[in-house]
Protein backbone atom coordinates (compact mmCIF):
# COMPACT_ATOMS: atom_id res chain seq x y z
CA UNK A 1 0.00 0.00 0.00
CA UNK A 2 0.87 3.69 -0.96
CA UNK A 3 0.64 6.50 1.67
CA UNK A 4 0.16 9.84 0.57
CA UNK A 5 2.14 12.35 3.31
CA UNK A 6 0.71 15.90 3.09
CA UNK A 7 3.23 18.74 4.98
CA UNK A 8 2.18 22.42 5.54
CA UNK A 9 4.26 25.71 6.82
CA UNK A 10 7.33 25.66 8.04
CA UNK A 11 7.38 21.61 7.68
CA UNK A 12 7.66 21.95 4.09
CA UNK A 13 10.86 23.43 4.49
CA UNK A 14 12.23 20.72 6.41
CA UNK A 15 11.13 18.23 3.86
CA UNK A 16 11.44 20.39 0.36
CA UNK A 17 8.62 18.90 -0.65
CA UNK A 18 4.35 19.53 -0.09
CA UNK A 19 3.47 15.83 -0.37
CA UNK A 20 5.15 12.57 -0.88
CA UNK A 21 4.26 8.94 -1.64
CA UNK A 22 5.99 6.15 0.71
CA UNK A 23 5.18 2.28 0.73
CA UNK A 24 3.32 1.08 3.99
CA UNK A 25 2.08 -1.45 5.41
CA UNK A 26 -0.66 -1.32 8.24
CA UNK A 27 0.79 0.51 11.12
CA UNK A 28 -0.03 3.15 13.49
CA UNK A 29 1.12 7.18 13.34
CA UNK A 30 4.09 6.74 15.64
CA UNK A 31 5.31 3.63 13.51
CA UNK A 32 5.27 6.11 10.12
CA UNK A 33 6.63 9.07 12.15
CA UNK A 34 9.88 7.03 12.54
CA UNK A 35 9.93 6.11 9.21
CA UNK A 36 9.52 10.03 8.36
CA UNK A 37 11.98 11.26 11.12
CA UNK A 38 14.43 8.50 9.18
CA UNK A 39 14.73 9.88 6.22
CA UNK A 40 13.73 13.85 7.25
CA UNK A 41 15.86 13.92 11.13
CA UNK A 42 14.78 17.50 11.38
CA UNK A 43 11.02 16.93 11.42
CA UNK A 44 11.93 15.55 15.14
CA UNK A 45 12.38 18.40 16.56
CA UNK A 46 9.44 20.17 14.67
CA UNK A 47 5.78 20.92 16.73
CA UNK A 48 2.92 19.39 14.62
CA UNK A 49 0.01 17.50 15.03
CA UNK A 50 -0.98 14.84 12.79
CA UNK A 51 -4.39 14.40 10.90
CA UNK A 52 -5.85 11.53 9.72
CA UNK A 53 -9.35 12.03 7.41
CA UNK A 54 -9.60 15.47 8.14
CA UNK A 55 -9.39 14.95 12.03
CA UNK A 56 -6.28 15.33 14.61
CA UNK A 57 -5.47 11.94 15.88
CA UNK A 58 -3.48 10.60 18.22
CA UNK A 59 0.03 8.91 18.02
CA UNK A 60 -1.43 5.36 18.73
CA UNK A 61 -3.76 5.45 15.73
CA UNK A 62 -3.68 2.88 13.59
CA UNK A 63 -3.44 4.79 10.02
CA UNK A 64 -6.45 3.19 7.87
CA UNK A 65 -6.84 6.20 5.43
CA UNK A 66 -3.96 6.40 2.08
CA UNK A 67 -3.42 10.36 3.00
CA UNK A 68 -2.26 11.57 6.43
CA UNK A 69 -0.97 15.17 6.86
CA UNK A 70 1.61 16.68 9.43
CA UNK A 71 0.29 19.99 10.36
CA UNK A 72 2.32 22.71 12.26
CA UNK A 73 0.19 24.99 14.61
CA UNK A 74 -2.31 27.13 12.67
CA UNK A 75 -1.76 30.62 11.76
CA UNK A 76 -4.90 31.29 9.79
CA UNK A 77 -6.37 34.83 10.14
CA UNK B 1 -21.10 15.33 10.12
CA UNK B 2 -24.38 15.89 8.73
CA UNK B 3 -25.46 15.99 4.73
CA UNK B 4 -25.77 19.45 4.55
CA UNK B 5 -22.96 20.20 1.35
CA UNK B 6 -19.67 21.30 2.60
CA UNK B 7 -18.91 24.95 0.99
CA UNK B 8 -15.46 26.45 0.01
CA UNK B 9 -14.63 28.94 1.59
CA UNK B 10 -11.23 30.21 0.41
CA UNK B 11 -11.13 33.50 -2.27
CA UNK B 12 -7.78 33.46 -4.05
CA UNK B 13 -6.22 36.82 -3.09
CA UNK B 14 -7.24 39.67 -0.87
CA UNK B 15 -10.77 40.25 0.26
CA UNK B 16 -12.33 43.32 -1.37
CA UNK B 17 -13.99 45.76 0.20
CA UNK B 18 -16.49 45.66 -3.16
CA UNK B 19 -16.88 41.70 -2.38
CA UNK B 20 -17.97 43.08 1.62
CA UNK B 21 -20.47 45.87 0.15
CA UNK B 22 -21.98 43.28 -2.22
CA UNK B 23 -22.33 40.52 0.59
CA UNK B 24 -23.54 43.46 3.12
CA UNK B 25 -26.01 44.28 0.54
CA UNK B 26 -27.47 40.89 -0.14
CA UNK B 27 -28.92 40.57 3.12
CA UNK B 28 -31.62 43.50 2.42
CA UNK B 29 -33.89 40.98 1.33
CA UNK B 30 -33.60 39.27 4.56
CA UNK B 31 -36.11 41.51 6.93
CA UNK B 32 -36.11 39.24 10.05
CA UNK B 33 -32.03 40.73 10.54
CA UNK B 34 -31.88 43.24 12.93
CA UNK B 35 -28.43 43.09 14.00
CA UNK B 36 -24.86 42.01 11.62
CA UNK B 37 -21.68 41.71 13.10
CA UNK B 38 -18.62 41.95 10.72
CA UNK B 39 -14.56 40.67 11.59
CA UNK B 40 -12.20 41.88 8.92
CA UNK B 41 -8.94 40.94 9.61
CA UNK B 42 -6.66 42.69 8.44
CA UNK B 43 -2.38 41.72 7.44
CA UNK B 44 -0.63 44.26 9.68
CA UNK B 45 3.21 45.36 9.01
CA UNK B 46 4.87 43.85 11.76
CA UNK B 47 8.45 44.76 12.32
CA UNK B 48 10.61 41.89 13.30
CA UNK B 49 14.49 42.68 13.44
CA UNK B 50 14.35 46.32 12.04
CA UNK B 51 12.87 44.31 8.88
CA UNK B 52 8.74 44.66 8.07
CA UNK B 53 6.31 42.62 6.71
CA UNK B 54 5.05 43.38 3.61
CA UNK B 55 2.75 40.53 2.48
CA UNK B 56 1.61 36.99 3.76
CA UNK B 57 1.53 34.09 1.87
CA UNK B 58 -1.72 31.78 2.81
CA UNK B 59 -1.86 28.06 2.21
CA UNK B 60 -4.19 25.48 3.75
CA UNK B 61 -4.87 21.61 3.97
CA UNK B 62 -8.14 22.71 1.90
CA UNK B 63 -10.16 19.65 2.24
CA UNK B 64 -9.71 19.47 6.17
CA UNK B 65 -9.91 23.36 6.60
CA UNK B 66 -13.21 23.34 4.85
CA UNK B 67 -14.60 20.56 6.50
CA UNK B 68 -13.35 22.93 9.89
CA UNK B 69 -15.29 25.99 8.87
CA UNK B 70 -18.37 23.57 7.98
CA UNK B 71 -18.54 21.95 11.68
CA UNK B 72 -17.68 25.51 12.98
CA UNK B 73 -20.92 27.03 11.04
CA UNK B 74 -23.16 23.90 12.10
CA UNK B 75 -21.43 24.76 15.90
CA UNK B 76 -22.52 28.28 15.77
CA UNK B 77 -25.67 27.86 14.51
CA UNK B 78 -26.32 25.08 17.61
CA UNK B 79 -25.20 27.54 19.74
CA UNK B 80 -26.55 31.04 18.95
CA UNK B 81 -29.80 32.50 17.53
CA UNK B 82 -28.49 33.50 14.28
CA UNK B 83 -30.19 34.24 10.51
CA UNK B 84 -27.13 33.41 8.56
CA UNK B 85 -23.67 33.11 8.84
CA UNK B 86 -20.45 33.63 5.82
CA UNK B 87 -16.81 32.95 6.46
CA UNK B 88 -14.50 33.58 3.97
CA UNK B 89 -10.57 33.59 4.14
CA UNK B 90 -8.07 34.48 1.65
CA UNK B 91 -5.49 31.56 0.01
CA UNK B 92 -2.41 33.16 -1.79
CA UNK B 93 -0.87 36.59 -1.57
CA UNK B 94 -2.32 39.22 0.83
CA UNK B 95 -0.76 42.49 1.34
CA UNK B 96 -0.40 44.67 4.09
CA UNK B 97 -3.44 46.83 4.97
CA UNK B 98 -5.45 44.16 2.33
CA UNK B 99 -8.38 42.09 4.12
CA UNK B 100 -7.78 38.07 4.80
CA UNK B 101 -10.91 37.02 6.83
CA UNK B 102 -14.10 37.99 6.43
CA UNK B 103 -16.61 36.67 9.15
CA UNK B 104 -19.91 38.24 8.95
CA UNK B 105 -22.73 37.07 11.47
CA UNK B 106 -26.51 37.92 11.15
CA UNK B 107 -29.82 37.80 13.95
CA UNK B 108 -32.55 39.35 14.94
CA UNK B 109 -31.18 40.59 18.08
CA UNK B 110 -27.91 42.15 18.63
CA UNK B 111 -26.50 40.61 21.40
CA UNK B 112 -26.36 36.98 20.09
CA UNK B 113 -23.68 38.48 17.08
CA UNK B 114 -21.52 40.16 19.76
CA UNK B 115 -20.92 36.55 21.41
CA UNK B 116 -21.28 34.93 17.70
CA UNK B 117 -18.63 36.54 16.23
CA UNK B 118 -15.74 36.23 18.66
CA UNK B 119 -16.94 32.87 18.86
CA UNK B 120 -16.19 32.20 14.93
CA UNK B 121 -13.32 33.79 14.95
CA UNK B 122 -11.24 32.38 17.86
CA UNK B 123 -12.71 28.76 16.64
CA UNK B 124 -11.21 29.51 13.55
CA UNK B 125 -7.57 30.24 15.23
CA UNK B 126 -7.67 27.84 16.72
CA UNK B 127 -9.27 24.63 14.32
CA UNK B 128 -8.80 25.36 10.69
CA UNK B 129 -5.25 24.47 9.19
CA UNK B 130 -4.43 27.82 7.24
CA UNK B 131 -0.85 29.22 7.54
CA UNK B 132 0.60 32.39 6.49
CA UNK B 133 3.86 32.61 5.48
CA UNK B 134 4.92 36.26 6.47
CA UNK B 135 7.17 38.11 3.53
CA UNK B 136 9.41 41.09 4.29
CA UNK B 137 10.38 43.78 2.24
CA UNK B 138 13.73 42.07 1.39
CA UNK B 139 11.96 38.83 0.25
CA UNK B 140 13.14 37.10 3.03
CA UNK B 141 10.48 35.44 5.50
CA UNK B 142 9.21 34.02 8.73
CA UNK B 143 6.38 31.67 9.05
CA UNK B 144 3.13 33.16 11.08
CA UNK B 145 2.78 32.58 14.60
CA UNK B 146 -1.20 33.31 16.22
CA UNK B 147 -1.21 34.82 19.85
Amino acid sequence: MNLNIKYFGLLTEVTLCSEETVPFSKATVSELLDLLFEKHPDLKNKDFQVALNNEIVSKDTLITANELALLPPFSGG
Amino acid sequence: MNDKKIKNVFIEGAISSEFIGRSIAKHQTKTSIGAHNIFLGQVRADEVDEKTIYAIEYTAYKDMANAKFHDIREATFKKFDLTCMHIYHSLGTVKVGEICLFVFVSSPRRKQVFKALEYVVEEIKAKVPVYGKEIFEDASHQWKVNS
